[in-house]
């Protein structure tokens, strides 16, 4: 564990971040000192102290506790979103680096099309036209952020494929489903954990940005980029609404991008020797 | 004798460059390649980097489509197979690479790998008979069958060769393609390795499909070679009578470019000369680099005569031919 730490000290400090922010989200309920939705007009605007932590906001509610339930959903959107990404692109980066040919040339166009388009106003534009929800919002981001898995896994597909234990394979007649299942895609499971790990730190990122533009999570349901919106109203009389959420924000994917370079050093044989 | 790996005719070009064609030439990797392994036999194929051997082990293997030509495993044909057809009669001929670190799958248990072709081939059995015959397999190449829980990155180079040869035993190959089994192996190893592969063949009476550069490990193992020089075979017949009486310059060059292992033996004069203008483009593909060219062989087509070589002005010809 400890030399562990020594010689990956980014990876060690980026996991121990990613794992007190799991954690808090997972325990909030039972961490949150008050109800996070709960009003109490007695005690609008509190600085931080003793009784609240990090103050409180426009409607008295506890901003610490808030956050904790904003970790829920931030994190919730990360996994989720990254969930999709990760099956649509393993799907499609799989069967184009595995057939090549004229059928990976189509299929890469189009991820390329695809990959033209600004992300977060795509984004922007779906969720004008839905409901804006933490559901719809997990779904949108999911189905705008494959094209990155999908090239990562055609490419370690098309080099995996010249590899002499998948031409061993190949000689002896393992079906083409079994070839992938067996030798492709646990041997580019690395990068694609990596790009996965940076790729939650992208969606948290979207999501507070969504949410700061009343376009995410809707109130009274607390989200990192909802507090930051209130906080942005009031930023001359209570830093502390804005400091501690934009704070939050910051730490999760600072953490999230030490664990997920780190995990690429780790994959990488070059640095390995 | 029955023929159990025979080519007729093979040609592969590499195209070069994708999408732009116009960069460089493409790569003649074989041209009109023809040879015939009889069973319980080795064929060596020899030549330098780049001569097409590798092409030629995976044409062999049909992991590789040849642009013309056709190869029989036994008395089939097989160059128009495809799909499920032509797994199903992968089990006559299997392979064993050069690099035992690449060779074996890195997420896969020892005995995994080596049991694949069995579910490929007898997919009825069960998994106990499955690590049974594994286990009697290694046992067979020399391993300890406690090993086979373990993955590759835990054995050593001559422990991962013996596993591959033991993966492609498993499914009773009569033919093994070995292409450069041992250049990847110390020296004390390759031996190991060299003398296993003799055992196996006694055993079993397999053929063996060998690819080399090593001219002395050929001639410990072989029954026959097939010098390759540019794609073309050059010279081509028993091991004893290509080794001891070369016909063609540059097997002689090869013979003489080996390493000499006792200081007082001097290398003879570099019959390669300075030059290293590569491969002539027509006529003879070695002229450039030969000592006894001459302005013929700009013309001659460089296939192999009735006697088994490729040259205009052979060497060692005697008075009587």
């Amino acid at each position: 564990m400890i030399s562990f730490a020594r010689s990956f000290p980014l990876m060690f400090i980026g996991g121990l971040i990613v794992a007190c922010v799991t954690l808090l989200a997972l325990l909030a309920p039972w961490i949150a000192p008050y109800d996070p939705s709960e009003i109490n007009v007695k005690v609008i605007l509190l600085p931080p102290s003793w009784e609240h932590w990090c103050g409180t906001d426009t409607l008295g509610r506890d901003v610490f506790s808030r956050m904790l339930y904003g970790a829920r959903v931030s994190l919730a959107v990360g996994f989720v979103a990254v969930g999709i990404s990760l099956v649509i692109g393993l799907i499609l980066g799989a069967v184009a680096g595995f057939s090549g040919g004229r059928i990976d040339g189509v299929m890469m166009r189009l991820t390329d099309m695809v990959l033209c388009f600004p992300t977060f106003f795509l984004i922007l534009a779906v969720i004008a036209f839905l409901e804006p929800s933490i559901w719809n919002i997990m779904i949108v981001i999911g189905l705008t952020s494959w094209m990155g898995v999908t090239r990562l896994v055609r490419a370690e597909f098309l080099s995996l494929r010249h590899r002499e234990f998948v031409m061993a394979a190949q000689g002896l007649g393992v079906s083409s489903i079994r070839m992938m299942w067996r030798y492709l895609l646990p041997n580019a499971m690395g990068p694609v954990l990596v790009s996965a790990v940076l790729g939650i730190a992208g969606a948290v990122l979207v999501e507070s940005g969504l949410s700061f533009l009343g376009l995410g999570v809707q109130p009274p349901d607390a989200s990192w980029g909802n507090i930051l919106t209130e906080g942005k109203d009031n930023i001359q009389i209570a830093w502390w609404l804005s400091m501690f959420p934009g704070l939050a924000i910051l730490i999760t994917v600072l953490g999230y991008n030490l664990l997920g370079e780190g995990l690429r050093d780790y994959f990488d044989p070059k640095l390995k020797s | 004798m029955s023929s159990v790996l025979r080519a007729t005719g093979l040609n592969k070009t590499f195209a070069a460059g994708g999408m732009f064609r116009a960069i460089g030439a493409d790569k003649k990797a074989v041209v009109d390649l023809s040879f015939d392994l009889q069973a319980g036999q080795t064929l060596a194929i020899v030549g330098e980097s780049g001569s097409g051997k590798s092409t030629v082990a995976r044409m062999a293997m049909q992991l590789l489509a040849a642009d013309s030509g056709e190869i029989f495993w036994g008395d089939e044909e097989v160059t128009h197979l495809s799909g499920s057809a032509l797994r199903s009669r992968r089990r006559h001929i299997q392979m064993v690479f050069q690099d035992p670190f690449a060779s074996l799958n890195p997420r896969m248990k020892i005995w995994e790998s080596v049991a694949e072709g069995l579910k490929v081939h007898q997919p009825s059995l069960s998994r106990g008979q499955r690590r049974d015959a594994v286990a009697a397999v290694l046992n067979q190449c020399g391993l300890d069958e406690g090993g086979m829980d373990r993955y590759p990155h835990q054995f050593s180079g001559g422990q991962r060769q013996r596993i591959g040869i033991a993966r492609a035993l498993i499914v009773e190959p009569k033919v093994l393609v070995l292409d450069e089994p041992v250049s990847a192996l110390d020296v004390s190893v390759q031996a190991q390795i060299l003398n296993l592969l003799n055992d196996i063949q006694k055993d079993r009476g397999l053929s063996y499909l060998f690819i080399s550069h090593d001219l002395s490990v050929v001639r410990h193992i072989a029954d026959h070679v097939a010098v390759m020089f540019a794609g073309h075979v050059v010279e081509q017949g028993a091991v004893a009578d290509v080794f001891g009486n070369c016909r063609h310059p540059y097997t002689d060059a090869l013979l003489k470019a080996r390493p000499i292992a006792h200081p007082d033996e001097r290398s003879p004069v570099d019959t390669l000369a300075a030059t290293d203008e590569g491969v002539a483009e027509s006529g003879c593909p070695f002229r450039n680099r030969c000592t006894v060219a001459q302005s013929d062989c700009a013309g001659f087509d460089a296939r192999l005569n009735a006697q088994g070589f490729a040259c205009l002005h052979p060497l060692n010809i005697t008075t009587d031919e």
